[in-house]
């Protein structure tokens, strides 16, 4: 039986050539690397669909090409990259792979070789997913949800090829996704090195791990959805096809039921807001207890709500769908369960806000970012319970409201706790240190720029300008005013794409240029900081795994007096 | 420790020597965790499946939702079938017989155990495709009703599954003519039963779903 | 220390603008100002809750900023104060919760003295349909399509003959009548929406959804589709007219009845039509023996 110790002991794979290290290579590190580039990557092409949206609604006209169809494959595929390609690939292909295992004390994940594959499958998707610009018709413009029958039927851009290189990819990235989150949960629960136990393990696993579990749960419904979808377009069947009259034809489908489509969609689709927002919860509490020289309080109830949480959040998918035509008696059920879940997320803001009160609070630019995460955050949650509330959702459905909310809950706090992560964690992945000013600048802009894009959405949302319009048109009960915001939004969203360039440059000089960085400069207690190497090497840990004493939170500890002890410090 | 205790474990008061027992005292092998997790997956695929099958052969009439699914017509259930589910249970069976030996010692008998279970779990996929082409001979076409299209669906993820399973099971008997992998070889084995047991068991309630409807 | 001012700057300044904001709800008209009531009391409870832990987050940075000498308080947990606001929390919840039930409870029970309309979606417009002196809506599918028979109507069904047929016209509504109103789509998911209604309801082929109100102001207002249903979607507009019952009477006798369709139509559309119908119920497309 092979055990921990034995796979201590097991020799690494250790390629020579430089290929071999960097291209195929099966550390989790350079993995993470991997898909953390492929992801930006891909998520700045999303970022340069969002700003050509925010044009053509700022300064309708303004570029030419852009019509109605193409508005509509920008705002999907914009919607879908962000979501599935940027988000989920980024915290847990990216954060997952590069934190888990030098935070729990492993030397990889324990299947190498399926991670290597997880992240070859995923650029497989990506680059599927490209392509689907440029097939006959162009990209699916059906929205990120992409509800049959308009995704499948004339009328909706890409409905013929486009729709099936989202499907495919999506399908690809799935498996990705599966061979990826079986790593990193067998990871967690197998491979901590001696003394790791449950309650030890810092914020940041206890969100990647719960998120992955959720992720291996709630994919297979969107992959589910996805291929019956496929067999609906290519093969003729009537999964969600009833029979419809479009553009002077009756179809062949008899029956089908689109309302199935949606439960399988959001079966999927809440629990990713969690797969995205958990990351970036647990990592967020280890920046600010860092940051703020304090254990993160309240531990253990952080834990539970994490599980809890994520547990609840299969049983409320069908808040987005309160005006679907579903069963209207089902509001009750998901707006009690939906605002039960507002409970536990409620107190982990409480329990940041008291790990803040009376720490010893160093404004650094991770920790800049993580207390605006807080703001956003709060923000974004609870613009969520008026959706939520079921009667107060009917008014504010497929409004701007709902625009504003979702960036706010999980694009800008996600992004924000991304962005913090890696000005945090860069010195220990590239042994360097980015510059502050340009930090500064980056957050400044990053942070004020996207309140002042969302917050003026939740009011024209809530005058009820409906969203994934390509043009408001007269509209009597729309005011002129609205245009001038509409305007002020897109000069704000460009401002903030511009802004970025801050990082990408600050990143790149840094990494050949910066000053040489402290092997641990914040005076962090958890394991990743206490690699042998900086950066650390494959294997991570040297001859000898560590061995874990305590806690990963123990900050300014008044017996004995000491700012920090590292996690593997044996009691005195 | 339960998980309840563990997770209720108060750690900033109890720095020391917690958790440092032998890791086989409380940490199963790696790719037993990873087949376990992989049945979450799974269970939660054939689920959904099912649902989707219950809720478009009509069961949400009763919930209001006005497709009365008059338009499903179930599928036969043909002897192949039956066949093919006996040879999926021998199947299972056989690999059960291999685990056992594998637990005793017995590296010969679960050798020929294995190699049965793993041909006869070949006959089934074999049996499977024949009953496709038998269908299609009878006009029952993907496209031509929900519940021919769900049969094939159904049939199909399951396939696959014990596709993959038989891949395992070869690179397992790959394993014992290397005397140093045994004990990788016996694991295998072990994991493979519980595989198979798995999916004969999701198989069992895939037929049960068709013939109850 | 900037930050801790931005924080609090970036609070008042929300609230500001909401007090300043030229955009807030249309002006109701319709029955729905339990569903605003509703909006109202989640805002407060947010809002108060927005404030006051945001004010607290201001706070903690200005006072536990980093000087030299400064300490952090070492405390793991405060089960406590963690009971105390989770409780609080609960109540915020349930304050937000029962009113948003209650209205919700208004919105899936149609009254019984509510009147019929059809709404119809197709890309990407609007048509309606009364039931016309019987009060019922004669059976419908788009399996009854044909050129003449655009709504689909079941030419067998005798409840549909009265049926009045307003094809890509305006939708009149008498005020103060409750409405309920019943959706079907032709092709693809839509939404009908009017902001002054407050309600809306998605239109999904195969199915036929509802929703009910009463529309209590006279007046034109604009129907738009609120679920992406194609290019067109922003400009699937159409108009709905609330007047007095004699307005609106004398504009329902203007409309055509289907029975007026089959008896206008020539043998050769009328047997099409007729010919829908036999398919329906003679065979079906199910290639199965």
């Amino acid at each position: 039986m092979a055990t921990t110790l034995a796979d201590d002991l097991r020799p690494l794979h250790h390629p020579k050539t430089w290929i071999g290290k960097y291209v195929w290579s099966q550390d989790h590190k350079v993995i993470a690397v991997q898909y953390g580039v492929t992801a930006v990557g891909i998520g700045l092409v999303a970022l340069v669909l969002s700003v050509l949206m925010r044009l053509q609604l700022g300064f309708p006209g303004s570029v030419p090409w852009i019509q109605p169809e193409n508005y509509l494959q920008l705002v999907s595929m914009h919607g879908m990259i962000m979501v599935v390609y940027l988000l989920t690939a980024l915290l847990l292909g990216g954060f997952g792979n590069y934190l888990i295992p030098l935070m729990v004390g492993a030397r990889d994940m324990v299947f190498p070789y399926v991670n290597m594959l997880s992240y070859w499958v995923y650029l497989l998707s990506v680059i599927v997913l490209v392509a689907g610009f440029f097939v006959p018709g162009g990209a699916t413009g059906a929205g990120w949800t992409l509800y049959p029958p308009q995704a499948i039927t004339e009328g909706t851009p890409g409905y013929s090829w486009g729709i099936v290189s989202m499907l495919v990819s999506l399908a690809i990235f799935i498996i990705a996704f599966t061979m990826g989150g079986l790593n990193y949960v067998t990871t967690v629960l197998q491979a901590r090195c001696k003394g790791m136990t449950l309650m030890r393990m810092p914020l940041s696993v206890w969100g990647i791990f719960t998120a992955s579990i959720m992720g291996l749960l709630a994919f297979p419904a969107l992959f589910v959805a996805a291929i019956m979808m496929l067999l609906d377009h290519l093969a003729g069947t009537s999964f969600f096809m009833p029979t419809l009259f479009s553009f002077g034809q009756t179809t062949d489908t008899v029956g089908g039921n689109p309302i199935l489509f949606q439960h399988l969609f959001w079966f999927f689709g809440h629990p990713e807001v969690y797969i995205v927002a958990l990351p970036a919860f647990g990592i967020v509490s280890d920046l600010i207890s860092v940051h703020a020289r304090r254990n993160i309080f309240g531990y253990r109830m952080m834990v539970w709500a994490i599980v809890i949480i994520g547990g609840l959040s299969f049983l409320v998918w069908a808040h987005h769908m309160y005006v679907s035509g579903m069963n209207p008696y089902f509001g009750f059920f998901f707006a009690i369960s939906t605002l039960v879940i507002a409970i536990p997320t409620a107190i982990k803001v409480y329990n940041w806000l008291l790990t803040l009160w009376r720490g010893d609070i160093h404004l650094r630019v991770p920790m800049l970012f993580a207390i605006a995460f807080i703001f956003t955050f709060i923000h974004g949650g609870l613009t969520g319970l008026f959706l939520g509330n079921v009667s107060v959702d009917v008014p504010l459905s497929d409004t701007y409201f709902v625009v504003g909310h979702f960036h706010m809950v999980m694009g800008v706090s996600p992004v924000l706790v991304i962005f913090g992560a890696i000005y945090h964690w860069y010195p220990k992945m590239t042994g360097r240190m980015w510059n502050k000013t340009l930090g500064q600048m980056h957050f400044w802009f990053t942070f004020l720029g996207t309140y002042a894009i969302y917050m003026p959405m939740h009011y024209i949302g809530i005058l009820g300008v409906p969203r994934r319009y390509f043009a408001l048109g007269e509209t009597a009960f729309i005011p002129d005013s609205v245009a001038i915001a509409n305007a002020g939004i897109t000069i704000a969203a460009i401002v903030v794409f511009l802004a970025q360039g801050l990082f990408f440059i600050n990143m790149i000089w840094s990494l050949f240029r910066g000053p040489k960085a402290d092997p641990n400069p914040w005076g962090a207690a958890s394991l990743e900081w206490q690699t042998p190497d900086t950066p650390p090497v494959h294997g991570n840990w040297g001859p000898k795994l560590p061995t874990v004493y305590r806690w990963a939170y123990d900050y300014s500890v008044p017996r004995p007096e000491r700012d920090f002890i590292p996690q593997n410090e044996p009691p005195a | 420790m339960s998980i309840f205790s563990r997770l209720s474990e108060k750690s900033w008061e109890t720095p020391g020597n917690q958790g440092m027992a032998d890791p086989e005292d409380y940490r199963p092998d790696a790719v037993t965790v990873g087949v376990y997790v992989y049945f979450g997956v799974a269970t939660i695929i054939f689920t959904l499946m099912a649902a989707a099958y219950l809720v478009r052969q009509g069961m949400d009439t009763l919930m209001d939702h006005g497709i009365d699914g008059s338009d499903w017509a179930a599928m036969p259930e043909p002897l192949l079938l039956w066949i093919n589910t006996g040879i999926l249970a021998v199947s299972s069976l056989a690999f059960e017989l291999a685990r056992i030996s594998a637990r005793s010692g017995a590296a010969g008998r679960m050798e020929t155990m294995t190699k049965l279970g793993g041909l006869l779990g070949l006959a089934f996929l074999v049996g499977q495709l024949i009953l496709w082409r038998q269908f299609q001979a009878q006009g029952y076409f993907m496209a031509a009703n929900p519940a021919n299209a769900f049969f094939y669906l159904l049939s199909a993820a399951h396939g696959l599954h014990l596709a993959g399973g038989l891949y395992a099971c070869g690179r397992t008997v790959g394993l014992m003519a290397n005397g140093a992998e045994e004990a990788r070889a016996r694991r295998n084995v072990r994991l493979c039963a519980i595989y198979w047991h798995f999916f004969l068991v999701v198989w069992a309630l895939l037929v049960a779903l068709l013939v109850a409807t | 220390m900037p930050l801790a001012i931005v924080i609090a700057a970036l609070v008042v300044g929300s609230v500001l603008f909401h007090l300043v904001s030229p955009w807030w709800q249309t002006p109701i008209a319709s029955n729905w100002a339990s569903i605003d009531s509703a909006l109202d009391v989640t805002l407060w409870i947010c809002g108060l809750a927005f404030v006051v832990l945001n004010l607290f987050l201001a706070n903690a940075v200005w006072r536990y900023r980093h000087r030299p000498g400064h300490k952090a308080h070492y405390e793991p947990e405060n089960a406590a104060l963690e009971k105390r606001l989770t409780f609080w929390t609960g109540i915020g919840i349930i304050g937000m919760l029962a009113p948003g039930l209650a209205a919700w409870d208004k919105y899936v029970t149609v009254p019984e003295d509510a009147a019929l309309v059809e709404a119809v979606g197709q890309q990407w417009q609007w048509s309606f349909r009364y039931p016309g002196p019987d009060g019922v809506l004669g059976a419908a599918g788009v399996m009854h399509i044909t050129p003449e028979n655009t709504l689909g109507l079941d030419p067998t069904d005798p409840f549909g003959r009265d049926d009045i047929l307003v094809e890509a016209g305006d939708m009149h509504l008498p005020v103060d009548q409750p409405v309920k109103m019943v959706l079907r789509s032709k092709d693809v998911l839509h939404d009908f929406y009017v902001p002054e209604f407050r309600a809306k309801m998605d239109l999904v082929p195969g199915i036929v959804t509802y929703f009910w109100m009463t529309p209590t102001v006279a007046g034109d207002f604009e129907i738009l589709c609120a679920e992406l249903c194609g290019v067109g979607h922003h400009e699937m507009r159409g108009k709905v007219v609330v007047e007095d019952r004699a307005a609106f009477d004398a504009w329902q006798a203007e409309q055509i009845t289907f029975g007026e369709v089959l008896a206008q139509a020539s043998p050769a559309s009328r047997y099409a039509m007729f010919a829908t119908a036999d398919v329906c119920i003679g065979t079906s497309n199910w290639s199965n023996p």
